[in-house]
């Protein structure tokens, strides 16, 4: 069962969780197949599929004759750019509500994350609508992943100093 | 064979991340945040390498592949220029990836409108 864990820096309050757990209950209600196995199984079966077309993307460049060390911007490029346009048309979305992670944690889930809220707050403008919400998410992801990655050279160049 | 190692680690990586939602209620953007920096210290401490030689873009696909890559830019640029390469080394690999979700990513939400919800 799912237990709802409080986390400290929301500002939950008693009618927030009461709506939360009805929605819970709600969604348990209206799909009483949906369970763990299920979900993990289709979260298996998408992201890995998703990971077979960025193997087939990266076959292709090789086979064109891209170098090793390069041919991961050309697959990067081209999966950001599938997992924006298909949010764009409105399809990632329904193979998000299948999928659950499955569309999430592959590279088209950071461009879903990207284009979905960027283009729910176009109308607050395109500078602080569709500029700023695009980072709501990638941007935290941003923040720390380039950050821990600062720490790891500056870690890396001091052990090589004591070599 | 390429195909099926690619389904198997990357269906694998998303299926973690399916455990972790279901089990602890992390929300998505929390699941995004923890698996780039679980790839940059993954990729850090050698132990990405394996997973990447065998699954190639099941590896390199999910977001702990994009911390991969930017631990091993940031410490390949920190072994030719030093220390600057701290901060040159991280953005430098995952250049491609960036621009083109800032770039598509405006691009898309400025073309579409999102979906009348039903």
């Amino acid at each position: 069962m799912k237990t709802l864990r409080m986390e400290g820096d929301c500002m939950e309050h008693t009618n927030e969780e009461r709506l939360k757990k009805e929605f819970q209950d709600m969604v348990k209600r209206s799909a009483p197949s949906s369970n763990f196995l299920k979900d993990c199984l289709a979260a298996f079966v998408v992201g890995g599929l998703i990971c077979v077309i960025g193997q087939f993307v990266m076959n292709f460049f090789i086979n064109m004759g891209i170098p090793k060390e390069e041919v991961g911007y050309y697959v990067a490029t081209i999966m950001v750019f599938l997992g924006a346009f298909l949010t764009g048309i409105g399809v990632y979305d329904n193979i998000g509500k299948f999928a659950g992670a499955g569309s999430i944690v592959p590279i088209t889930g950071f461009s879903n994350s990207i284009v979905a809220p960027a283009m729910e707050f176009k109308r607050e403008g395109f500078v602080f609508g569709v500029g700023a919400k695009m980072f709501v998410i990638a941007g935290p992801v941003l923040v720390y992943g380039i950050s821990s990655s600062v720490i790891v050279g500056i870690i890396y160049y001091i052990m090589n100093l004591f070599k | 064979m390429d195909y099926l190692r690619a389904f198997i680690v990357g269906g694998t990586i998303c299926l973690i991340g399916q455990i972790l939602m279901d089990k602890t209620s992390l929300t998505p953007a929390r699941i995004l945040v923890s698996f780039v920096t679980a790839g940059v210290i993954l990729g850090a401490l050698g132990i990405y390498d394996p997973i990447f030689e065998y699954g190639k873009a099941g590896a390199s696909v999910p977001l702990p592949g994009f911390g991969y890559a930017l631990a091993k830019g940031t410490i390949k640029e920190v072994q030719q220029n030093g220390l600057i390469g701290a901060f040159t080394g991280g953005i430098k690999a995952t250049s491609a990836g960036i621009a083109a979700a800032i770039f598509f990513g405006y691009l898309m939400a400025i073309i579409f409108n999102p979906k009348a919800k039903s």
